[in-house]
């Protein structure tokens, strides 16, 4: 896998190429007693132009996963590559042109600066690299996500969905090797957030961009090229092309075995209250 | 209720403290400056109660305290007056005194000591006690000295010059000859403890007689003691049967007052001077308090609608929050004190740097000020508390359920009208100043009008302020990028909040630059001045003003080149029925060649024994040539002379001016102030002047200055003036930083969440800490532009109003540039903390905050 991680820089077919991976990841919080293994060796590889929803119950370090995919976070044990690069071995500053050229993010909320229009939200990345934007693929993405009208528009005077869309733009602006989505549309209204994922599906599909996005709705998981089900800090399961009864099925499986478990480790520390544990 | 306060000041520790400091440092000052005040005038107290018997004889007319030495009277007493003063029955002890005026201590570097300072005194040491029954002397070291050679000084006098026991010591004499020395044989000092920094040169009588009398056995004044059960009153009643024409005897008491009365009014400048700094200080605070608050408030919405569900009233709202600022303002108080206390100590080390001794026992804090420094902390807390903590109580419960808080915030209009309309208030006090409508003297009014904008600009800044941040914006936008252009953006965020931050440093500001404006016109019109009316080549007089002897202008005649020295004597004289001592002028016969007066009536001729008043006093006082005026000297000599010339006004001559001859007919010793000195035609004025300082060598009172010497001599002392005010001003700046960095770590915490963000999507530390000093510089550029502006206005219009004195108006660009300099120093310095703690968040964790 290591082999080709350190191969994928050089252009290849897109199917074939590794965007990022992770290699035995652990992320472990606490210590002792209180210990709790939110990533427990993960290993994983996305593949570069395609949609990736990371799934899971609450507790299952979804989110811990895609943090430290992100270098957001840093593992306890185990490796991040992005585009190639071991993250792990960066510094602040490596980090930060690291965000700046080969990620982009969509978060749930908060995704924009309050101060800026949509146009200077969506350079933003670009001016702090001191770059200059691509023209061409500036127009395209705007055209794309509709919103050239309201570019000169703050973020408070926006719909939620529209900032989303904003949010999106500036992502892929940047032109980045992987978008990372958190829950890109869990505060939206299922219009709008069928909007934004209709977006994310087409900037897969048209311009070839890798996303990989964490979120518990089923539906938005049904967009995807592939569902990594994620349980107690590891992969337990993943689906290709999946409908949106496939996963809810998967998930329900899922759910049952994880209480179940939960139960187990109550019973056998001899805490009392189990059935609480679910 | 009390509970959530409690956890609501230990929830935002750091927050309050950074609020709380601006009240310590506030209360500091003000505690500190009264804890100085008091014990600056304990110190003069007591030393003017310590060194004072029950009754003293002295000169009719003379006022005590006066150690000027203008006009000291020659008259002296003989010792028969005192043995007769023995013998009479209310008299415990009259012990005879001679005092010397005019003595300096030249230190081991050959550079005078004390000077400008505090005074000399010099006298003959006697067993009288002071009207307490103690001791007016204590001797700390050594012995008394025996005759003219041998003397004691004061400890600090004796180490500040570097003398030790057995040094010989180089003193400098008003009249005849100038230099002497003396051997230090021992050092005192009064017995109150210190000498609040004047320079004691103590001799034995026939040693001072030696010195200052010419070796005659004759006394100066004399000190009374009352038999026991006998009161002063009596006792000058007594003593005064037995004294000779132009003698009085005066109660000890009396001597206190007039000495407190001439002492207490320097005093009250000194403590006004700084009084007005602590009120300064106390104001920016007060800013900042209420931009804290604000801010606190604001953050907390949710809390308070919250509050405000679950049942509270507005009422409880807004008092829990005013209970939280008093719980603060007290503890911050406390803090205040003893540092202001400690501040105290400061002041004092600072001022004896000067040469004015605080004596420490004196520092100490007194009921009053603790007092007046609580109710001072507490009460401008509270007020300043007031506004933010209804806007608390006015949050609607149904903010409790909104998804984002967005601060409600009123419009502006309501503050921009009552603003304006209190602004156009603050001009027509300016205008009634300068149009002199009377009531008030005009720089009053122009004051009133200054303090009143500058309260209102620093209400109405988020609106004045706006095109000041919009130039910030887009010269740092141009400059800086994105970085830029978010802080230039960040900045105008919360108008009300940058205005009121930079409000702290536009008060430090406007004064600074009002001042700037003032003394850079004051040194203008004293340039000016001196260039129209500096006639002679050189003059000659003492740093101190204080009189020296006139060898040293018999002297300078001798030197080659010299063609005229004309020679001035200030003397206190009162004229006609006048009740005040006022100073003259003595002038010789040359002076009217070497100084350049317009005659406008009469003639100017100092050698025709007459008088010589300017225009401004004769129209004041109804004199005409030929009118005849009574000067009444100390010892009551009267003495009457007709006026000879009215001349238009000069710097060189007094309003009113006299023959030099006055000055021997008055029964006054001869000395000099002022030398005038021209030189013969072709004479080299530097040869000529290496010659006058080599007269002047031995004295290092005298100086010989020309034309632009003279100018900046004249010019030092207003810079002199200038640092002090500048030195403490920079305290005012101080708590306007403490502002800043308090308005930006609150900003800073509260954009968590975005600068989270920001760092995710590729900021750097470098450029974030960028953004954070950026917002800073334009906070601070704004704080300057309105002070500079509205300095700049009042220093104009403060010197159209005192033309007379600043006759040239002189606006210090370059120094108003070193100050928007500094303001950008300050912004940079103020966001070095909350920037690194910004660059310091964890990407993750930032992003996570709610």
């Amino acid at each position: 896998m290591s082999f080709r991680s350190a191969t994928s820089s050089t252009p290849e077919p897109a199917a074939a190429t590794i965007a990022a991976s992770a290699i035995g990841l652990t992320k472990v919080y606490g210590s002792g007693a209180s210990e709790v293994r939110a990533l427990d060796g993960v290993t994983l590889d996305l593949h570069a132009g395609e949609f990736t929803a990371i799934m899971g119950p609450s507790g299952s370090g979804k989110s811990t996963l895609m943090h430290c995919l992100a270098a957001l976070d840093t593992p306890t044990s185990g490796q991040v590559l992005v585009g190639g690069t071991d993250v792990g071995r960066l510094n602040d500053n490596d980090l930060t042109v690291l965000r700046r050229t080969r990620i982009g993010f969509v978060f749930q909320a908060f995704n924009l600066i309050p101060t800026l229009t949509a146009e200077e939200n969506i350079l933003l990345p670009l001016s702090l690299a001191g770059s200059t934007p691509d023209q061409q693929w500036f127009d395209t993405v705007i055209e794309t996500i509709g919103l050239r009208s309201r570019l000169g528009h703050r973020p408070s005077e926006m719909s939620g969905g529209q900032q989303q869309r904003v949010a999106c733009a500036r992502a892929l602006v940047s032109k980045p090797s992987i978008i990372f989505a958190d829950e890109p549309t869990g505060n939206l209204d299922s219009v709008s957030g069928a909007e934004v994922l209709a977006f994310l599906r087409r900037s897969v599909d048209e311009f070839g961009q890798t996303i990989v996005m964490v979120t518990h709705d089923a539906v938005a998981a049904s967009h995807c090229d592939r569902v990594v089900f994620l349980a107690d800090g590891a992969v337990v399961d993943e689906l290709s092309h999946p409908s949106r009864e496939e996963i809810l099925e998967h998930i329900t499986v899922l759910q049952a075995e994880v209480t179940a478990r939960a139960a187990q480790r109550h019973s056998a520390d001899g805490v009392l209250d189990a059935g609480s544990g679910a | 209720m009390f509970k959530l306060i409690l956890r609501n000041i230990g929830a935002r520790k750091m927050r309050l403290a950074m609020s709380a400091l601006a009240i310590v440092l506030g209360v500091a000052f003000l505690s500190g400056v009264l804890v100085f005040s008091n014990g600056l005038s304990k110190t003069f107290d007591g030393i003017i109660q310590g060194t004072t018997p029950d009754g003293v004889v002295r000169v009719e007319g003379a006022d005590s305290f006066s150690a000027g030495g203008a006009g000291t009277s020659a008259a002296t007493l003989p010792p028969s007056v005192i043995a007769k003063l023995n013998a009479l029955p209310e008299v415990e002890i009259a012990e005879g005194n001679v005092d010397g005026y005019g003595m300096y201590v030249v230190d081991s570097d050959g550079d005078l000591l004390g000077g400008t300072g505090a005074p000399t005194l010099a006298f003959n040491r006697t067993d009288a006690p002071n009207m307490d029954g103690g001791k007016i002397l204590a001797l700390l070291d050594g012995r008394w000295g025996q005759g003219a050679d041998e003397i004691v000084l004061d400890e600090g006098s004796a180490e500040k010059a570097g003398y030790r026991i057995g040094d010989t010591v180089k003193l400098l004499s008003p009249a005849g000859q100038v230099e002497r020395s003396a051997t230090l044989v021992g050092t005192a000092e009064f017995n109150q403890g210190g000498t609040a920094g004047a320079t004691l040169i103590i001799f034995d009588t026939p040693g001072a007689q030696e010195v200052f009398l010419g070796g005659r056995d004759a006394f100066t004044t004399v000190g009374l003691t009352a038999a026991d059960g006998v009161s002063q009153a009596a006792l000058v009643a007594a003593a005064q049967t037995v004294l000779p024409d132009g003698f009085e005897a005066v109660t000890g008491d009396a001597v206190v007052k007039e000495s407190q009365d001439s002492t207490a009014a320097f005093l009250d400048v000194i403590k006004t001077f700084l009084l007005v700094f602590a009120l300064i200080a106390v104001i920016v605070g007060a800013f900042i308090i209420v931009n804290t608050f604000s801010i606190l408030v604001a953050q907390r919405t949710r809390e308070s609608a919250l509050l405000r569900a679950l049942g509270a009233s507005r009422r409880q709202v807004t008092r829990s929050i005013l209970a939280e600022a008093f719980v603060m303002a007290v503890l911050a108080t406390t803090v205040g004190i003893a540092l202001g206390w400690a501040l105290a100590r400061g002041l004092a080390a600072m001022f004896g740097s000067v040469g004015l001794d605080i004596e420490g026992t004196f520092l100490t804090l007194s009921t009053s000020t603790i007092l007046t420094s609580y109710a001072v902390g507490v009460l401008v807390t509270l007020v300043a508390a007031l506004m933010p903590a209804r806007r608390a109580g006015k949050v609607s419960p149904i903010a409790a359920m909104r998804a984002d808080d967005v601060p409600t915030k009123g419009s502006l209009r309501r503050r921009t009208v009552i603003g304006s309309a209190v602004l156009v208030i603050a001009a027509t006090a300016a205008v009634a100043g300068l149009a002199d409508v009377g009531g008030l003297p005009a720089a009053a009014w122009i004051g009133v009008g200054a303090f009143t904008s500058l309260l209102t600009v620093a209400v109405l800044s988020p609106v004045i302020g706006l095109p000041v941040l919009l130039v910030c914006r887009s010269i740092f936008g141009r400059l800086f990028g994105p970085s830029g252009r978010l802080a230039g953006e960040n900045a105008m965020r919360d108008p009300r909040r940058t205005g009121a931050t930079a409000s702290a440093l536009m008060i430090g500001l406007a004064l600074v630059s009002t001042i700037a404006v003032m003394a850079g016109s004051m040194k203008a019109s004293i340039d000016k001045v001196v260039d129209d009316e500096f006639a002679p080549d050189f003059i000659a007089q003492s740093v101190t003003f204080a009189p020296f002897s006139t060898t040293v202008g018999d002297q300078m005649t001798k030197v080659p080149g010299v063609q005229t020295v004309s020679r001035q004597q200030m003397l206190s004289v009162k004229i006609d029925d006048e009740t005040d001592s006022e100073l003259i002028g003595a002038s010789d016969a040359n002076f009217d060649d070497v100084s350049r007066l317009k005659a406008a009536a009469g003639s100017v001729d100092f050698g025709a024994g007459k008088a010589v008043v300017t225009q401004e006093r004769a129209d004041k006082e109804g004199w005409k040539v030929g009118d005849v005026l009574t000067f009444s000297f100390p010892a009551g000599k009267k003495i009457t002379l007709p006026v000879g010339g009215i001349i238009t006004e000069s710097v060189v001559a007094f309003e009113v001016n006299v023959p030099i001859e006055v000055v021997a007919e008055a029964g006054i010793q001869r000395q000099d102030n002022f030398l005038s000195i021209t030189l013969t035609d072709g004479a080299d004025p530097g040869t000529v002047q290496t010659a006058l300082d080599a007269v002047t060598k031995p004295i290092p009172l005298v100086e010989v200055n020309d034309k632009e010497g003279f100018a900046e001599s004249v010019r030092g002392q207003v810079n002199q003036l200038l640092y002090m005010i500048y030195g403490l001003l920079a305290l005012a700046i101080i708590i306007a930083v403490i502002g800043i960095v308090n308005t930006l770590g609150l900003s800073v915490l509260e954009r968590t969440r975005e600068i989270g963000l920001l760092r995710a999507i590729g900021m750097n530390r470098r450029q974030l800490r960028r953004t954070i000093t950026l917002e800073s510089v334009a906070i601070a550029v704004l704080g300057a532009v309105l002070g500079m502006a509205l300095g700049l206005i009042y220093g104009v219009l403060l010197q159209r109003v005192l033309e007379e004195d600043l006759r040239v108006l002189f606006i210090p660009f370059g120094q108003l540039a070193v100050f928007g300099v500094i303001a950008v120093v300050v912004g940079v310095l103020a966001a070095v903390i909350p920037a690194a703690r910004a660059s310091r968040l964890n990407v993750l964790d930032a992003i996570s905050t709610e």
